[in-house]
């Protein structure tokens, strides 16, 4: 009898504290939003953070791109050319990475490199009380930590998706045209004629909302890092992490889907 | 006498369910270093997180510089922040800033000062710590002793009324110690703030402080002057004084029930 009491007692627990996070994750997201209006944005905050999240992303983005591109366009090309339709590679390769795997193989491996160090770094200043030395010195840590993330993950997540896309294309080039020997001209003109602005218009407004997701999770999971006093420390830090990029990476594959039925 | 500056009236806290702080007063006049002072977990910390309204009291009244920190609006306590330096136990320095860019912080955000004098008063305070020329060097490149200097430096920038330090003392070998006893007497006389330091380096408390309050799980056993403290006939504050054990007796049965059944 005991053990069915503890259990449920557990079940409860476990419910009360993901409906609680819940909730100060969403006012979380609100308070940065809100710290937007409060004062001219730290502008050399969020240059470094375009830095860090957007430019250092380039050479790993460029690599997953091009071999993305060349792995859909490899297996495209084996699927078409038995129907005789391999002239319909290029448009194949190019709605499918625009529309879908441009943006979420972007928003992983920015979740991979980003989301897993903001969440880190934010922790272990929350550790170090760092966010009770802005509070104490009158600044908003909102707007002076979070913000510049956040706009910054906005600004660079739908640069890095149509690099993702334009290099996944050229990868796709690559094996349709270089080592298949298709013709370069049909591939770039069947992108033209098929790619609607409305398949650019999805990937982008799906970038804006993973940007949102990819960062807004790990921030939450590093600044309320002390409420969870059973792990403290490195391995809070390490707990924290690991969930959030988890969550981030579901959370993101969920919406995917969801924007994707919504916009089709 | 004139009006305290910092008068805490019956505060009680909670962490949970388990209780901190018990009925704790305290009034401190105004260019006075106050040392509260204790053993671990003595709820010190915890006092000073309510000073500086990082935590709300379950029950009781703070007031710094005329505020109730329990229902100030936010824009005043941002106000009354601007006039308290909080120096933190390990410096508590942004981690991405060099030293410099931590100091100027607070004037950056909350004076419309020119940049040419923001350096000029951050070089001014780094040389009252000294730690001119450091001010290029990332917090991680700095020991122990430098970190709260550097952290003190950033505290004091915008010539606070009230000074708030935790664990002055905490991991400094005795030399590094004592120059930091200095720098405080020396800042008091300087600027006539109001300081409120928390330690449990007794050493370091009797040399700084005009007044001690003694903290003993969550209750205040006495505050007085540091020979009223020494002179004090409690015999935990005698204890702690003379760094004794607590001698406590052990019931024997309950010691073998919490070894047996883990209770």
């Amino acid at each position: 009898m005991q053990s069915i009491v503890n259990g449920v007692s557990y079940i409860g627990d476990y419910t009360r504290n993901i409906i609680s996070f819940v909730g100060m994750a969403f006012i979380f997201l609100l308070n940065i939003f809100k710290s937007l209006f409060s004062r001219v944005p730290p502008v050399r905050e969020i240059i470094r953070q375009i830095q860090f999240i957007g430019v250092k992303s380039l050479p790993v983005l460029l690599v997953s791109s091009l071999f993305t591109g060349m792995a859909v366009a490899l297996n495209l090309y084996n699927a078409l050319i038995r129907f005789g339709s391999a002239d319909l590679l290029g448009p194949s390769v190019a709605v499918g990475l625009i529309r879908e795997l441009g943006p979420v193989m972007t928003a992983l491996m920015i979740i991979a490199r980003v989301s897993s160090a903001t969440c880190a770094e934010i922790g272990i200043m929350r550790n170090e009380q760092q966010f009770d030395a802005l509070d104490c010195m009158a600044i908003n840590s909102y707007r002076y930590v979070m913000l510049p993330r956040l706009v910054a993950a906005l600004i660079s997540l739908p640069i890095l998706t149509a690099v993702f896309d334009i290099i996944g294309i050229v990868g796709g080039y690559v094996v349709g045209v270089v080592i298949h020997g298709e013709s370069g001209g049909t591939y770039i003109q069947g992108i033209f004629d098929t790619v609607t602005f409305n398949d650019v218009l999805i990937g982008q407004i799906k970038s804006v909302v993973f940007a949102i997701i990819i960062i807004w999770i790990p921030m939450a999971y590093g600044y309320f890092l002390h409420l969870n006093r059973k792990a403290a420390g490195a391995a809070g830090v390490s707990h924290a992490t690991t969930k959030a990029v988890v969550l981030s990476a579901i959370f993101m594959l969920v919406t995917n889907f969801i924007v994707s039925s919504l916009m089709l | 006498m004139t009006q305290a500056i910092i008068s805490i009236s019956d505060l009680n806290t909670h962490y949970g369910d388990r209780q901190v702080l018990f009925d704790v007063n305290l009034d401190v006049q105004p260019g006075e270093i106050m040392v509260i002072m204790g053993g671990s977990g003595s709820g010190k910390s915890t006092l000073l997180k309510h000073l500086l309204a990082l935590k709300k009291p379950s029950q009781g009244k703070i007031a710094v510089d005329g505020q109730d920190i329990g229902t100030i609006s936010s824009k005043n306590l941002r106000e009354l922040r601007k006039k308290m330096g909080v120096a933190f136990q390990g410096g508590a320095l942004l981690s991405s800033l060099t030293v410099g860019e931590n100091v100027r912080l607070p004037l950056e955000h909350n004076t419309n000062l020119d940049t040419q004098t923001i350096d000029i008063m951050v070089r001014l305070k780094l040389e009252l710590m000294s730690l001119s020329g450091f001010e290029n060097l990332m917090p991680a490149e700095l020991s122990g002793g430098m970190l709260k200097r550097a952290g003190l430096a950033r505290a004091v920038i915008m010539d606070p009324k009230i000074l708030c330090f935790d664990e002055p003392s905490a991991g400094l070998d005795p030399v590094t110690s004592v120059e930091l006893d200095e720098l405080i007497l020396k800042l008091r006389e300087a600027m006539n703030m109001t300081m409120i330091i928390v330690t449990h380096e007794l050493e370091s408390a009797f040399k700084i402080a005009d007044r001690i309050m003694v903290l003993f799980d969550g209750k205040v056993a006495m505050v007085g002057t540091p020979e009223e403290v020494r002179n004090s006939d409690d015999k935990r504050i005698q204890n702690l004084i003379n760094r004794k054990s607590r001698d406590e007796e052990v019931d024997g049965d309950a010691y073998l029930k919490r070894l047996v059944t883990g209770d």
